[in-house]
């Protein structure tokens, strides 16, 4: 029996305002266990089993680090990687190369069309994958394809015509059929639908650069050109820093636009199979769940490499504060 | 009192209620129109079972299958399951093995087309499943392009040799033999096959992507494409159903469901202008089928039993499956009905149905392995190299074959 207590009503008191807060974040954190930390720790768990999801939970095995051997031997892994930091860095050094002198040219150009126009670059990022992908499809169609009619006229028209020279004998081209344009296929793909963001990104930065260093810089003779390389990029790097990491994280991971371009198959000679398709494919079509939570893991190292190197690379450049 | 006797009424009324056995079934599109309308009739055998139809996307369904199937729970109690993803399950222990008691399937293989029969059966003798439709492979042509050539059909499908001749000769007045050569290896590699051999799969369990019978479907194949014999536009995409509509493509390979899409939504307007036959070079296959199987988890394996035996076994729902959505019938004794000696307008007039029939009573059983997907994926990968990209036949293929040695190394 314990000694004078307080009387209950206190005691209640007490101990709701010590544990209300935790009630109130609790949902999360229980929805974020069961959904989030529960299938990643889980995946790990599995990656050193060997487990055909058909046959029941019961049956899987333990097999060490075998399936990370087996991947690390597999051509087609190599392969998808391959092809997974090709598609990668041809969609995503565009998407900055062309997003931030159009970012500067919407907040230093036209005022008035500014909000307009970001709109109108920003909706391809919040569409559908799969409508756009299936729209995509019928534009890539090799006879009857939207971009393969242009071509044919662009190659015909005397102005153009000296540009496709080079791959004359080539058209029209199958872009999801053969190897050599599936890569490209889905670069253009992935470009069109994410250079949007980027340019919201970079109009935000570039809205918080103050005007007083342009007109000092014109003040001293500067044109736009050098205003824009020695007073708007290094006054932009905290934000390329950023945008950087999202894409190379985001196209490490790219699955919709290749998956539903090839039709799951990744195309001919695995040319379009990204890690992530790769992974999904041997999971669930294949069932092998051991290897592909290996596969993930391996990809899971492979985008942290990546951003670690980012951070070395620029990391000093976009963490110090600006004067 | 009055209280005492409503009560017992209402528990009364419970118990009876609960006495009904409830059935669910999961089917893909189009099964479902079917199995809704021949429900009734189940109902009036079998009054104490309440069926619950489940239906999703082709897709989905089958993937759904497949999770179901891993945790344990949640897989309806006759799932429907299609020719090209039985292999998925054939691994033991998801579907239950109907050859056991008390269900002894056995009794009934006689009433099926024999390799319908085989084809849900495993290697080490579990029939997990029961055909409810097949589809035999033939081949529809374009009646048009063969009067232009002055070709006979039966002089092209006499040999492969011969099929590629129609091809040059169609190739001299623009028009492409078929719409990928591929779907002529596909063909090649499921015929032929020694009893007991699965398709990618000795008996022993050896891969076989490099033997005689693979090089010889990819050098034809690859023949086909290096002479332009075919269109490249793969199956299923739109430019396929162009080329349909525009009537660039003479032949193509396929089940004999493909008449039906051609008809009612693919292309209608080139109705009366295509005829069927047997494929090239005597090549009898199988291009698609369902079944029905249990899932072991099923608490109502009995009653299921009951819902499978009277959609497979029975001719009258067999028709009626025909009837209402083309599904050919697993079941030659069905094949005497005058249904089939119907005359279809889309064929010309031609009785294709007694073509079908015959066609699937002479198609050869094949054993099922659990890596056929897997395999198959890498062979159509394989064909890829060989088609597109120009690699050798016997490159390619030992390539093929040591990827699948390694994947099946357990």
């Amino acid at each position: 029996m314990s000694s004078p207590q307080l009387p209950l009503s206190v005691r209640l008191d007490r101990f709701q305002r010590r544990f209300a807060p935790y009630l109130f974040v609790s949902p999360f954190f229980i929805l974020f266990a069961i959904f989030g930390l529960f299938p990643t720790l889980f995946s790990i768990y599995l990656s050193f089993q060997a487990w055909n999801p058909v046959q029941g939970l019961g049956t899987m095995r333990f097999v060490g680090v075998e399936n990370f051997a087996f991947l690390l031997e597999d051509p087609w892994f190599w392969q998808a990687l391959g092809n997974t930091f090709w598609i990668a860095v041809v969609s995503g050094l565009p998407q900055h190369l062309v997003a931030i002198p159009l970012a500067f040219a919407l907040v230093m150009g036209v005022r008035s069309l500014r909000h307009p126009l970001t709109a109108a670059y920003f909706l391809p990022f919040i569409t559908s994958a799969v409508a756009v992908s299936i729209v995509f499809i019928t534009i890539f169609g090799t006879h009857f394809g939207v971009l393969n009619q242009l071509i044919g006229v662009l190659a015909n028209w005397p102005l153009t015509a000296w540009l496709f020279e080079g791959i004359r004998d080539q058209l029209p081209i199958n872009w999801l059929g053969r190897a050599p344009y599936i890569k490209p296929a889905i670069s253009i793909l992935v470009f069109w639908q994410f250079f949007g963001f980027n340019v919201v990104l970079y109009s935000a930065a570039l809205m918080t650069i103050p005007r007083e260093y342009y007109e000092a810089a014109a003040v001293d003779g500067a044109n736009l050109p050098q205003r824009f390389f020695y007073i708007t990029l290094p006054l932009l790097r905290p934000m390329i820093f950023f945008a950087v990491t999202l894409t190379i994280i985001g196209n490490l991971q790219l699955f919709d636009q290749p998956f539903l371009l090839t039709g799951g198959t990744g195309g001919s000679g695995q040319a379009g199979l990204t890690v992530a398709m790769y992974l999904y494919r041997t999971g669930f079509e294949w069932l092998d769940m051991g290897t592909a939570a290996a596969m993930s893991w391996l990809l899971f190292l492979v985008i942290g490499t990546a951003t670690f190197i980012h951070f070395k690379f620029f990391g000093r450049g976009g963490l110090e504060t600006r004067e | 009192m009055k209280k005492l006797l409503v009560v017992t009424l209402l528990l009364v009324m419970g118990l009876a209620w609960a006495q009904t056995t409830k059935l669910s079934i999961g089917v893909f599109e189009p099964l479902n129109e079917h199995v809704v309308r021949v429900l009734p009739k189940f109902n009036e055998l079998h009054p104490d079972i309440e069926v619950e139809v489940r239906t999703l996307g082709f897709m989905d369904h089958h993937n759904a299958l497949v999770t179901a199937l891993a945790v344990g729970s949640g897989a309806a109690d006759v799932v429907a399951i299609e020719i090209g993803f039985i292999a998925r399950f054939v691994a033991e222990g998801g579907l239950v093995d109907l050859a056991q008691p008390p269900f002894n399937a056995g009794q009934f293989e006689e009433l099926f087309v024999e390799y319908a029969w085989l084809q849900s059966r495993t290697a080490d003798g579990r029939q997990v499943a029961l055909p409810t439709d097949i589809a035999p492979g033939v081949m529809y042509f374009r009646r048009d392009h063969l009067a232009t050539v002055g070709a006979d059909i039966n002089q092209i499908i006499s040999s492969w040799d011969s099929y590629l001749e129609y091809g040059r000769q169609l190739r001299e007045h623009g028009v492409f033999l078929i719409a990928d050569a591929a779907s002529v290896a596909s063909a090649i590699i499921r015929s032929d096959i020694p009893v007991g051999e699965g398709i990618y799969f000795g008996a022993d369990g050896r891969p076989l992507l490099n033997s005689e019978r693979f090089i010889q479907a990819a050098t034809i194949a690859q023949r086909i494409r290096q002479e332009g014999l075919d269109a490249q536009i793969g199956a299923w995409s739109s430019e396929w159903f162009e080329a349909f509509r525009r009537g660039t493509v003479a032949t193509e390979l396929s089940g004999a469901w493909l008449a039906g899409h051609l008809e009612t939504w693919m292309a209608p307007e080139t109705a009366g202008l295509w005829g069927a036959s047997e494929m090239p070079g005597g090549v009898l296959v199988s291009w698609g089928g369902s079944f029905y199987g249990i899932p072991t988890q099923s608490q109502q394996q009995e009653a299921a039993w009951k819902l499978v035996q009277f959609l497979t076994t029975n001719p009258e729902v067999q028709l009626e499956a025909f009837r209402t959505i083309n599904a050919f019938p697993a079941m030659p004794v069905t094949y005497d009905d005058p249904m089939f000696e119907e005359p279809l307008a889309f064929l010309a007039g031609q009785q294709a149905r007694l073509l079908f029939a015959d066609i699937a009573e002479r198609i050869q059983g094949i054993a099922t392995h659990p890596g056929d997907m897997v395999a198959e994926e890498i062979f159509g990968s394989a064909m890829g190299q060989i088609l597109n990209e120009g690699v050798a036949v016997e490159t390619a293929l030992n390539e093929a074959q040591t990827l699948v040695e390694r994947r099946f190394r357990r």
